[in-house]
């Protein structure tokens, strides 16, 4: 639950803490303090359920929902506690509310929705999207990514976010009212082309090579924990074998007996512990994972910028261009290659009028033009100015999550290191008695 | 024991005279093979002293008087130790011989130092000879020679470590064995020089003398039993418990072992991952490399502790195996023995002719049956005693490591967060307390 009641990031670092309420802390420690929307209201995803339903070609589909709860902070200050406020969303609405997101602040690094379809499985876990543990942790992504964006200085005010907390009916109306697909499917357009821009800015290109870089070794890191998750399983269970061959040794034994009977329950007791640890693990590799989106997020605000800075290339090229064609018009010089050129060249010059016209036209064409290069140039020193900013933020950030992260992953080493040291001793003490 | 009580020496003339064990031992370099195992024994005291001549005697026939429990613990007089495995290479063939080291104060021993080398083969002659001495006494067995499964050469090195404990183990057990350490072949083993040890395995019965006990052996071994007192018939019900269990422990260790070393083939590519990763960090470089630096380190006591059961437990375990195989063999040794009483009783009712001789040999199948059954039954509560040390102490032994193993994890993890706590409230950033 999202207790940000207090102001203060929560507290770490306590090797006893269970695998829930630890969970709690580091959701806290990744809120920011003071920041918008978390200010005025707590926002969790408290539940999820089975539905289903006709879907859009009227045929019969199972689908999750999750229930978003909302309470204004001040009420639960008061001791009250009044009944929040809730609606169901389904994880394609928050598609939808993210992409939204993309297209309006494509120079913010948007927070990342928990994966679609499970990845990096050990073979224990299930990969089917209607188990119970995979629809449960991605209850906590959601509540997650939620929480970040209302604490993002810029998003959390955005009022499609808000309704998306707020409005169960007529919400995708409202997103869709925005126009925002149609700049959607342009940039995607625009994204999917090829194209070189001539004056990359280094700090961009750097950045992309960054999230490159982050995809490809997190990406390593949690497929070589998937495999040693399977392997240390194995490991532990067949303990498990242990304690069953000596309870049947026990029952032949006359001394040895007890003793053997008793290892066999610790036996037991070790091979089991096992499934804790790796349900701890799986929390880890979620937040591994949250930032290999993310490096996906950082990588697209690049490309976006190269986007605009090509917009402006293009825009200044063109401007270049027309400035000369006045001046061959002018001058009578034929300077550049045009197809009027080589027309009058063949048919004869033009008429005085003709070319007064076309001086006309293409005043007017670079009036226009360097209104769009103004624009666009305002526009690229915009998103740069932003995106970095956000970039900033977003570093930061990164560091203080990955940072609690490694820490936590350490603590959990800890307490599967402490639970193994006890086991061993109660069997040792017990094979002494053998 | 004192004396100089030799147990083994057979004259050539004695008509029922002993079978030894394995006769291919001295002939061929076979396994084991437990059908030509021995069936009666007949022991003569060399010295012919105050026992009656048609009386099988032997310290065997003192193990009634003889308390197995004073096993002389406090009062160790002999120390044996095998190790130093060297390779020989000769025209014919290559093999291994461990250095035997022997510091005793006995006084049937000419000096208190021994050192000689020992090849397999001799180990094998002298469990044969003491089996075939006392065929319803337990013998510690040998380690195999050679591992089928896991394709381990004969000269690998690990392999041969692993033999030369065994060795050693099984030399320790003899040693510590009442009747066994006093065996003269024993003495041999230990002290003669190759030259002498090579002529001394060549005497023993004629192979001919043999071949007609193992005839008469098999022959009783066909008829089988008919009153098999009923605590040989628990002991059998236990030992065949007992195989089954300790079998399947054996395997249940060894597939720890080959999950363990799978785990760890995973865990040693995580490390260089943080590592990589840490380079393309500025802040969190540092911590990355630390957990990198955690990681490896852990993978080292992994190594080691798969290492640890390979060397303690497992030996150990598959001892025992080889164990209820031999306990196995004893108890249809001791069958085979009454099984011939039984027929020869049954024969002096039925014939008229040679009456004095057949009571005779009855009388002599009599006491055979009556001092197997005592010895086995010293030795069967012995060898419980050994076997409850033993495997008691390896499980502690096991279970002393694996904490130990967990202890030296727990302390690589404690660093690192230590490591990133002072970091961390140098920096003001993170409250952990």
């Amino acid at each position: 639950m999202a207790d940000s009641g207090s102001e203060d990031i929560a507290v770490i670092g306590n090797t006893d803490l269970t695998p829930s309420e630890s969970e709690n802390n580091l959701k806290n420690t990744m809120v920011e303090k003071g920041t918008n929307l978390l200010k005025m209201m707590e926002i969790s995803v408290a539940e999820a359920e089975k539905r289903t339903g006709k879907n859009a070609v009227n045929m019969q589909e199972t689908y999750t929902v999750y229930l978003i709860e909302t309470r204004p902070v001040d009420a639960a200050s008061e001791g009250t506690n009044p009944v929040p406020d809730s609606l169901w969303r389904r994880y394609s609405e928050f598609e939808l509310l993210r992409n939204y997101l993309l297209v309006t602040y494509p120079f913010l690094v948007v927070p990342p929705l928990p994966e679609k379809r499970a990845e990096f499985v050990w073979h224990k876990l299930s990969a089917d999207n209607m188990d119970p543990d995979f629809v449960e942790r991605r209850r906590v992504g959601l509540e997650n990514f939620l929480l970040r964006v209302a604490s993002h200085p810029d998003l959390s005010s955005d009022n499609i976010f808000y309704s998306f907390l707020t409005e169960e009916n007529g919400w995708k109306e409202t997103v869709f009212e925005t126009g925002f697909q149609a700049k959607a499917d342009s940039r995607l357009k625009a994204l999917n082309a090829t194209f070189r821009v001539k004056n990359p800015d280094k700090r961009f290109a750097e950045m992309k090579h960054y999230g490159d870089e982050l995809q490809s070794v997190i990406s390593q890191l949690l497929r070589v924990r998937a495999r040693a998750a399977d392997r240390l399983y194995g490991v532990y269970k067949v303990h498990g074998n242990y304690g069953r061959v000596f309870s049947e040794w026990s029952a032949i034994e006359k001394e040895m007996g007890d003793g053997l009977q008793s290892a066999g329950h610790h036996m037991d007791a070790y091979a089991a512990s096992v499934d804790d640890i790796l349900e701890e693990e799986e929390h880890y590799a979620d937040q591994l994972k949250e930032y290999l989106f993310y490096a996906d997020a950082l990588r697209a605000v690049c490309r976006k910028h190269e986007l605009t800075q090509y917009e402006l290339e293009m825009a200044t090229m063109d401007l270049t261009s027309k400035k000369q064609q006045r001046e061959e018009l002018a001058t009578g010089m034929i300077r550049t290659f045009s197809l009027k050129g080589m027309t009058s060249k063949l048919f004869g010059q033009e008429t005085p009028e003709q070319r007064e016209a076309k001086l006309k036209m293409l005043e007017t064409q670079i009036e226009e033009g360097k209104e769009m290069v103004k624009e666009r140039n305002a526009e690229c020193e915009e998103f740069v100015k932003s995106a970095w900013v956000d970039i900033e933020r977003f570093k930061e950030q990164k560091d203080h999550d990955l940072r609690e992260a490694l820490i936590s992953y350490a603590i959990m080493q800890i307490s599967m290191c402490k639970k193994g040291i006890q086991v061993w001793n109660n069997a040792k003490e017990c094979f002494s008695k053998m | 024991m004192s004396g100089s009580v030799v147990d083994n020496t057979v004259s050539p003339g004695n008509s029922s005279v002993a079978i030894p064990t394995d006769i291919s031992g001295q002939i061929l370099d076979l396994d084991e093979d437990d059908d030509l195992e021995v069936f009666s024994k007949d022991l003569t005291l060399t010295d012919g002293s105050s026992f009656n001549a048609s009386m099988q005697t032997s310290p065997a026939s003192m193990i009634n008087q003889y308390k197995f429990e004073e096993d002389a613990e406090d009062t160790k007089d002999i120390f044996v130790t095998v190790d130093n495995p060297e390779s020989h290479v000769t025209a014919i063939e290559t093999y291994i011989t461990y250095r035997v080291v022997t510091k005793t104060t006995r006084s049937e021993f000419d000096s208190s130092e021994f050192e000689v080398r020992r090849r397999y083969q001799d180990f094998l002659w002298l469990k044969g000879r003491l089996e075939e001495a006392h065929p319803t006494l337990i013998v510690h067995p040998l380690p195999e020679k050679f591992v089928v499964k896991g394709m381990v050469e004969r000269f690998n090195e690990d392999f041969i470590e692993t033999r030369s404990r065994a060795l050693h183990r099984f030399l320790n057990k003899i040693a510590e064995h009442p009747i066994f350490s006093s065996s003269e072949d024993f003495k041999i083993f230990l002290t003669a020089a190759s030259g002498e040890l090579s002529s001394h395995k060549k005497q023993g019965p004629g192979f001919l003398s043999r071949m007609g006990d193992t005839v008469k052996a098999v022959a009783a071994a066909v008829r089988g039993v008919r009153n098999r007192p009923l605590e040989f018939t628990e002991m059998q019900e236990y030992v065949d418990a007992f195989s089954q269990k300790i079998s399947s422990l054996d395997k249940v260790t060894q597939r720890i072992v080959r999950e363990q070393k799978e785990y760890l083939d995973e865990l040693k590519e995580s490390g260089p991952t943080y590592a990589l990763w840490s380079q393309s960090e500025e802040e969190l470089a540092e911590p990355l490399r630390n957990v990198a630096g955690c990681v490896d380190r852990c993978c080292k006591e992994t190594e080691e502790q798969v290492k640890n059961l390979n060397d303690h437990l497992i030996p150990v375990l598959h001892e025992y195996v080889l164990c209820a195989d031999t306990l196995k063999a004893v108890l249809r040794r001791r069958d085979n023995i009454q099984a011939d009483f039984e027929a020869k009783t049954e024969a002096l009712a039925t014939k008229k002719a040679d009456r004095d001789t057949m009571r005779d040999d009855l009388d002599k199948a009599e006491d055979r049956l009556e001092w197997a059954n005592n010895a086995l039954k010293s030795d069967w509560t012995r060898w419980q005693k050994v076997m409850r040390t033993d495997l008691r102490s390896a499980f502690v032994d096991t279970a002393e490591r694996n904490v130990s193993y967990y202890e030296k994890c727990l302390a690589v993890w404690e660093s690192f967060l230590h490591s990133q706590r002072t970091d961390a409230e140098g920096n003001g950033n993170v409250d952990f307390s």
